[in-house]
């Protein structure tokens, strides 16, 4: 007869919480391109994600059977015309993370779409990202999105970057009730039709957000990417109960109107490491001895690389993601689908908030393929995703602490963030007060040239963008008591952040528990791959 | 101040145009009416290459003084009738393919926009008005009854007296200073964008693009479209 304890282990096998006791395995977590194994105390409650949802079989198949029995209006070849002018938007490089293994969902699509309207005598058709006020993605990247054949017959005259900043390019069609601009991408609004190919990797991604954000302006955007708009999201990853996604929905009813929109939405599991990596996706108590091996043998390796060697070491290996869901049709039908579908992959049941949580921060963040996690992004990393993976309470209670692994190394990439280092070593001296630095220098760093001239013609983010990074994490802010930040290599970086340091885990944990007590609830939420915490009690 | 207006201060040479002062110089040198003044002039201003390159390395001054005094004895009439050739000629066509949208941009931002260049006065204006530039501080010829002396009309605008030249228009003009826009190519102009609140380097030399990296401004590249 199995004892209790061996019972509530088999129990745990299954379930996606672990809680540490005396002879649990030390944990992983990732410190920006490091793996630390930490013992937690016993009693932490460990969050995993859930296991990959099986893929589905065939994924034109499932393409196909989307577009031809579309949500709510007719199927894509019914709409289609000879002679009409189309528009295909898709989602940048942002999304999935790490870039997923060729080829791309994104892909994909296209080889199904583009030869069906080129059979209903659709010729002007024009390919377009839709990076708002992300970086223009390169043309290996480009390439690498579609796939040869069509890259070669598009790029670079029908398949190209949309440009936020072309006053040209740009046409206002109304606003919404609430006085926010909807301005869009020009081609797109003068289209006869629309078609918007997403990939929503986390539940904030998709819906009216695709076209209404994706294809807009500094102008367009500002409206929801703002303190007050965060401050009232609880959480931006849940939709319903994001203000965010509200003054996005208005945006994009109002797009809706006047456009003929026709969305293909997708979706993928959480298969996020693949060949050697595999074993990340695996709980520490099932690891084999050769897991165990590869994990020694692959911190050794990270232990003597720099850090650009061993960013590279990551973003070599693709992601093994399967597309677990494809819908199409309206807007608000369509993504509803996806984001049930999305929901049911990352969500895991919580009946607690914690006092204390502990999150590993990784090497990559949406707004750094192919480049570097500066302190900004780990910043929107800590406050913002990782804080907002959360449906109903958030992990941490109010005035909760929140302690972070990433060595928060004061290191910018020029070429692609150039107005983050200007707003972390000028703004963030004088305040990290949200309201201030939007009223006082948002529209400085947006108008700034010679940032609008690097996000027009080189690979830079918009001059507006970090403001938006910053504020991205003001939810956080306002929710959490203290931040700790494990292993920081420097003084300055926590220190302009608000964030106090520790050297070590136990150290902070130290530091926590001297605020919560020595029976503070203390939970690891284990990502990536992503998981997110549901408490709706 | 926040709603003070503010000014984008551009150099030309290299970085609004791939050409520099000494294209202008050979253009005059090889267009003096005659066979011989041609054959004359060009030939003194090749000789004259090497020691031009040495003082530009070593002493700007010195090496301003020197290159203008090349202009002395030509007419006012003819050096401006030849400056509309050498803007078709020379100017236009090597101006950067990126130079319009950045210039576009300044101006979207509410910037006024100067010019900022030691090529004399007359070898720009055309370029100046070309680009729509509003205003153009460039060094000035010394004439006597129409004809060069080949001595410049003193501050002469080049390296750090640029910076105090920014400066002394920014007072006059009422433009804030912290607010103001400058960029250049080239590292002897380390002084013009260090006076103003928002500097870039714009195809930088190395010694610019070291500095750049330093002080984390940021490096634009208007050579494409």
């Amino acid at each position: 007869m199995r004892s209790p304890s061996k019972l509530a282990r088999l129990y745990e096998a299954t379930e996606s919480i672990v809680t540490i006791d005396k002879g649990s395995a030390p944990r992983i977590l990732f410190s920006g391109e490091d793996l630390l194994l930490e013992d937690l105390p016993v009693g932490t409650k460990v969050i995993y994600p859930r296991p990959p949802i099986e893929g589905l079989t065939n994924v034109k198949a499932a393409i196909r059977q989307a577009i031809n029995h579309p949500e709510g209006c007719d199927p894509l070849h019914a709409r289609l015309r000879p002679g009409m002018k189309v528009t295909v938007a898709l989602d940048d490089i942002s999304l999935p993370l790490p870039p997923m293994r060729t080829p791309d969902v994104r892909q994909q699509v296209l080889e199904v779409i583009l030869p069906l309207l080129a059979d209903s005598g659709v010729d002007d058709v024009h390919l377009v990202i839709a990076i708002c006020l992300h970086r223009r993605m390169t043309e290996a990247e480009m390439r690498r999105m579609v796939g040869d054949q069509i890259f070669d017959a598009f790029y670079p005259d029908r398949y190209y970057n949309h440009d936020a900043e072309d006053p040209k390019g740009l046409v206002t069609l109304g606003e919404t009730r609430h006085g926010e601009k909807v301005i869009l991408n020009r081609r797109a609004a003068e289209s006869d039709l629309l078609i918007y190919v997403n990939l929503n990797l986390v539940p904030m991604d998709g819906g009216h957000k695709s076209v209404g954000t994706g294809l807009t302006s500094y102008e367009g955007v500002k409206a929801h990417h703002a303190p007050g708009t965060i401050k009232k999201c609880h959480s931006y990853m849940d939709p319903a109960r994001s203000e965010m996604h509200r003054s996005v929905d208005r945006i994009g009813r109002v797009i809706d109107e006047h456009l003929e929109v026709f969305h293909i939405e997708t979706t993928i599991n959480n298969r996020m490491f693949d060949g050697p990596m595999e074993f990340l996706q695996k709980r520490e108590e099932d690891f084999t001895d050769l897991d165990r091996l590869k994990l020694s043998g692959l911190r050794a390796t990270l232990k003597h690389l720099p850090r650009a060697a061993k960013r590279k070491l990551f973003q070599a290996v693709p992601a093994a993601y399967d597309v677990i869901a494809v819908h199409a049709g309206r807007t608000e039908p369509t993504h509803a689908k996806i984001l049930e579908k999305s929901f049911a992959q990352y969500l895991v049941d919580v009946d607690f908030q914690a006092d204390i949580a502990v999150m590993g921060i990784p090497f990559i963040s949406p707004y750094n393929v192919n480049s570097i996690l500066n302190p900004l992004l780990v910043q929107v990393m800590a406050c913002g995703y990782f804080f907002n993976f959360y449906r109903g309470k958030p992990l941490v209670k109010p005035g909760g602490t929140l302690i972070i692994t990433h060595p928060c190394s004061d290191e910018f990439d020029p070429e692609h963030h150039p107005s983050y280092i200007e707003f972390f070593h000028r703004l963030l001296p004088e305040t990290r007060d949200s309201d201030v630095l939007q009223a006082k220098y948002e529209e400085e760093f947006a108008r700034n040239p010679s940032y609008v001239h690097m996000y027009r013609t080189g690979h830079a983010y918009h001059g507006a963008h970090p403001f938006f990074m910053w504020y991205w994490g003001e939810n956080g802010r306002q929710h959490l008591g203290r931040i700790i930040a494990v292993g920081a290599d420097n003084e300055h970086v926590p220190r302009l952040m608000g964030w106090d340091s520790a050297a070590t885990l136990s150290e902070a944990i130290d530091m926590a528990r001297s605020v919560h007590g020595r029976g503070a609830q203390i939970a690891m939420l284990h990502h990536p791959p992503i998981v997110m915490t549901q408490n709706l009690g | 101040m926040a709603d003070s207006p503010k000014a984008a201060f551009f150099d030309v040479d290299g970085t609004l145009v791939s050409t520099n002062i000494v294209h202008a110089f050979a253009f005059y040198a090889m267009n003096q009416g005659t066979i011989f003044g041609t054959a004359w002039r060009t030939a003194k201003t090749a000789l004259s290459v090497p020691a031009l390159w040495l003082l530009d390395k070593t002493n700007r001054k010195v090496f301003n003084e020197l290159f203008y005094g090349f202009y002395e004895g030509q007419t006012e009439d003819r050096l401006r009738e030849l400056a509309g050739e050498l803007f078709r000629e020379v100017l236009r066509p090597a101006i950067h393919k990126g130079t319009p949208h950045l210039l576009d941009e300044a101006r979207r931002a509410g910037c006024r926009i100067v010019l900022v260049t030691g090529a004399l006065d007359f070898t720009v204006e055309e370029l100046a008005r070309h680009l729509g530039a509003d205003d153009l501080i460039a060094n000035r010829m010394h004439f006597v009854d129409g004809v060069a002396t080949g001595r410049v009309i003193p501050p002469i605008v080049e390296g750090a007296h640029k910076a105090v030249v920014i400066r002394d228009y920014c007072v006059r003009e009422g433009i804030a200073l912290d607010r103001s826009h400058a960029y250049s190519d080239s590292f002897s102009d380390y002084p013009m964008l260090a006076v103003v609140g928002h500097p870039a380097a714009v195809n930088p030399d190395l010694r610019l693009r070291n500095v750049a990296r330093a002080y984390e401004w940021p490096i634009l590249e208007t050579t494409e479209a």
